[in-house]
């Protein structure tokens, strides 16, 4: 049965109507809200693609039922962490170093990334391999990414 | 950066938000616009377009799979035209608007595709230089060009004015292209020009194909067989009566999917949906694939090299023997994003969107799947998740067109990662023998190879699509895994030298190719044997090489050269003497010549092998790379890191695994690629001639890799790995065996 649920999404309430609460919030975002900047890579919670912040917290969305969202939570997606034009230093940082190939991880690196610089100022290129260990690019865009990751560092 | 004035997607997509397409009316303005163009491949008008503001409209049948050539074509016709780079826009892969300049594959997107624009842009440029003399009664060669101006003195012609909105009417000569510019007077070309598409993407509004949703748009998943060659006995449809949104239920043979109005119904109902299929268990056991590989039979024996008499060579008396077998398994591609595709019939015919490398190819094949006219089917690219081969995007684009056709509404099927796993073409195992002979002085006297490489059965190079091989549609069963025979011969001068490739009549999976199909295993095997040899005679591996090429081959001379001084390589015969303790630190060296006739590449890998636990860590590669023109060194640089990145990755860590029924590789735990923490260091030297043709880059790269780990592995420990990957445990036991 048809069902209405609230989400806080990139700062505003919406509601949105759908068949069965325990839809992954990914499909949320993108079938019910047009928000496609978080993709579907695994819907297994191995790849990262489909990463964004729920209380600030990078979170897999392709697995997390709407049911476990709730409504006071705050969920921001890569739409949602630029300040209108303005990018945020993550953002910014990937395209200094032109940190993309195909793109279809990027979503997931700079989720990742900023909620992990968000912790901490200053890490070494070994944290930031750490931090981003979970997130797959297929691409062999690492080297740049750790770039970027690293330029961002203080900024986010 | 400088932004594209307006990318081309964004006249068929409205960017950003909810990416819904209003298709009546694109599709009404673009059918327009196609019934007008020009898709010859000797017309300039199919190539390019200038509206009258002077705008100018790329279209190019090579697509950009996430390399960056979108940017590098904009860049080469940019340049040949004298416009500034942000009036070029780019239109790609679109059966109704971009010429047919083959496939997006073997690295030829600039090569030859950028080659074709860059001389349909030269010849543009010098019939807008006539129409402006004659316009403005001058001679030619008193005018000058700049931002797309024409100038006479003080008096002036745009190109927009000239030829605005219409079209060139030229022929091109292929034979007899345009005269170029002088490389010495580019101002774009050669520049490390920043990619278009990273803005959007970083953004997260890129228009990917997964973002595609038409009006009236319905959500297929697919249902694949559990095993290979099973077929559909019986369906039981109220299995998923309680699954909300369901529309049908589709099954043709042993074809079977699913459609819903939302995409979680659809994903519900394929994982719900109960069906029953036969049992087949065809696979070999994958502990005995290379003998099964040795086993089949052979359809041809093609003989790549053939110098001297090896056979006589090898019996001389006195001479060294050498033999060794190498292996590399069948791999996956492993794109990030499983394969996704819309299609829609209407009024008879098919409109199909997928991120296919190979647009026109997909039109014919769909043509003939659905009996069709070729005419009658429209395939147009929006770019997907990195794509480094034929994987799964034509059989995601037949599997929407399947359920299209079925339920008489656009569909999009989102293959799920097993799909991808489980159903993409493979790339076939390779199993090579080699065999060398080394005179008193430590010359080598004969060097003999042989492939074991499926072969390839149709020239069309069309890897079947699996709905189509399901429903029991038209398509033929043509085994397809691209020109994999290329550098089974060497480039290095021995006196007796013979290389065969024995094309076999099947291979286990549906085979495709995957970057560097075929160059990269034979150059592995060809590289390694090598360094084999040079230990054999106590050679410095690099010297060892230079002794053997061609001394009029000086861009391969020059490559290795500087490889060496790049990685500091100190002259000594591997092994390294005297390693003790648990990490032993080793340094190899590989090189190609690609195809043996274009792109050079020379690498050194340093590696780390933790003797305990079998553990090997590239910490750095070393590169030296002349691909002739460089159009973009930052885009380049780029391509370089992700050769060798996904080699370090397939090299070390993947192998397809299966059972005799079907893939059990499914996903990224029993499939694993390289994570953040083993990506090693990458220092490159780039090249640049730019005043030679520009060649490929997307693959040569990626052949030298294995090898050169492989190298250093047996310089680090003195124990060589024939057998990709090199998990720990075939690490620990050829240290057992002291192989």
């Amino acid at each position: 049965m048809a069902e209405r649920r609230t989400l806080n999404v990139n700062g505003r309430s919406r509601t949105i109507t759908v068949d069965d609460p325990d839809m992954p919030l990914l499909l949320a975002l993108r079938e019910n809200l047009g928000l496609n900047g978080p993709l579907f890579g695994c819907g297994l919670a191995q790849c990262g693609a489909c990463t964004v912040h729920v209380d600030g917290k990078p979170v897999r969305s392709c697995v997390l039922p709407l049911s476990k969202v709730a409504p006071a939570q705050k969920v921001v997606t890569i739409e949602g962490l630029s300040q209108g034009s303005r990018l945020h230093p993550v953002q910014r940082a990937f395209v200094e170093e032109q940190a993309v190939q195909c793109g279809y991880c990027i979503n997931g690196m700079i989720m990742q990334s900023a909620a992990f610089l968000a912790g901490n100022k200053n890490p070494s290129e070994a944290d930031i391999r750490k931090a981003l260990a979970g997130n797959i690019c297929r691409c062999g865009t690492h080297t740049r990414i750790v770039r970027a990751v690293k330029r961002a560092a203080g900024q986010a | 950066m400088t932004r594209h004035f307006n990318p081309s997607r964004r006249d068929l997509l409205t960017g950003g938000g909810a990416l819904i397409v209003s298709f009546s009316l694109a599709g009404e303005a673009a059918a327009q616009q196609a019934a007008q163009r020009p898709l010859s491949i000797a017309e300039v008008d199919a190539y390019l377009a200038i509206d009258v503001r002077g705008r100018v409209t790329l279209y190019s049948g090579k697509v950009d799979l996430g390399t960056g050539v979108r940017t590098a074509l904009a860049q080469i016709a940019a340049e040949e035209l004298d416009v500034p780079f942000n009036m070029v826009r780019v239109v790609e892969g679109d059966t109704a608007l971009t010429p047919d300049q083959g496939t997006t594959w073997g690295s030829l997107s600039i090569q030859a595709g950028g080659m074709q624009i860059r001389n349909a842009a030269a010849t543009a440029r010098a019939e807008l230089i006539e129409r402006a003399a004659r316009r403005l009664r001058v001679q030619a060669d008193t005018l000058t060009v700049s931002g797309g101006v024409i100038r006479a003195g003080d008096r002036r012609v745009s190109y927009g004015e000239l030829v605005g909105g219409r079209m060139f009417s030229l022929k091109l000569d292929p034979a007899k292209p345009a005269k170029f510019k002088d490389p010495k007077d580019y101002k774009i070309v050669g520049k490390p020009i920043a990619r278009v598409d990273i803005p959007d993407k970083v953004r997260g509004r890129f228009p990917y194909i997964n973002n595609l949703r038409l009006r009236g748009m319905l959500h297929g998943r697919v249902i694949r067989p559990p095993s290979v060659g099973a077929r559909l006995e019986s369906v039981d449809e109220g299995s998923i009566k309680d699954v909300a949104g369901i529309v049908q239920v589709v099954r043709e043979g042993n074809f079977l999917g699913v459609v819903a109005q939302t995409e979680w119904g659809a994903i519900k109902g394929a994982r719900q949906l109960k069906a029953s299929w036969s049992k087949w268990e065809g696979l070999p056991e994958q502990a005995k694939l290379f003998e099964h590989v040795r086993a089949t039979k052979v359809f041809r024996d093609e003989t790549t090299g053939n110098v001297g008499n090896t056979a006589e060579a090898m019996a001389k008396d006195g001479v060294r023997k050498l033999a060794a077998t190498y292996e590399f398994p069948i791999h996956t591609h492993g794109s990030t994003g499983p394969s996704c595709a819309v299609a829609e019939f209407r009024d008879g015919k098919l409109t199909s969107w997928s991120a296919s490398q190979a647009t026109h190819s997909l039109r014919r094949q769909l043509a003939e799947m659905f009996k069709m006219p070729v005419d009658d089917v429209r395939c147009i690219y929006l770019e997907g998740s990195g794509c480094y081969g034929r994987n799964g995007h034509e059989d995601a684009a037949a599997d929407a067109a399947m359920l299209a056709k079925a339920v008489g509404r656009p569909v999009r099927v989102q293959w799920s990662r097993a799909d991808e796993h489980g159903w993409d073409p493979k790339g076939p195992p390779t199993l090579i023998d080699l065999r060398a002979a080394i005179d008193g002085s430590g010359t080598v006297t004969a060097w003999e190879s042989e492939f074991f490489i499926p072969q390839q059965t149709d020239k069309s190079f069309f890897v079947p699509l699996i709905p189509a091989t399901l429903a029991g549609l038209p398509a033929k069963p043509d085994i397809a895994p691209g020109n994999i025979f290329h550098n089974s011969n060497i480039p290095y001068r021995f006196a007796n030298v013979k290389a065969v490739c024995h094309r076999l009549e099947s291979t286990p999976f549906r085979p495709s190719w995957i970057r560097t199909p075929g160059r990269m295993q034979n150059t592995y095997a060809n590289e390694c044997f090598l360094d084999e040899l040079a230990a054999a005679a106590n050679a410095d591996p690099i010297e060892f090489r230079l002794k053997y090429l061609d001394p009029a081959d000086k861009r391969g001379i020059e490559a290795l050269n500087r490889v060496a001084a790049l990685a500091k390589w100190e002259k000594r015969p591997s092994p390294q003497r005297g390693a003790g303790g648990n990490v032993a630190k080793g340094r190899g060296v590989s090189y190609v010549k690609y195809e043996l006739a274009r792109t050079y590449v020379a690498v050194v890998a340093e590696v780390e092998v933790d003797r305990a636990a079998g553990a090997i860590k590239v910490s750095k590669v070393y590169m030296a790379h002349d691909c002739g023109q460089i159009v973009n060194p930052d885009g380049l640089r780029n391509q370089l890191d992700g050769n060798v990145i996904q080699m370090v990755s397939r090299t070390l860590i993947e192998e397809l695994k299966f059972d005799r029924s079907h893939v059990t590789s499914l996903d990224w735990e029993s499939y694993p690629v390289i994570r953040f923490p083993d990506v090693p260091e990458i220092v490159i030297d780039l090249i640049d001639r730019p005043n030679a043709p520009p060649w490929g880059a997307g693959e040569p790269a990626a052949a030298v890799v294995p090898s050169a780990i492989s190298n250093a592995v047996f310089d680090a420990i003195g124990v060589r790995l024939r057998s990709v990957p090199y998990t720990p445990e075939k690490v620990k036991a050829a240290m057992r065996s002291g192989a």
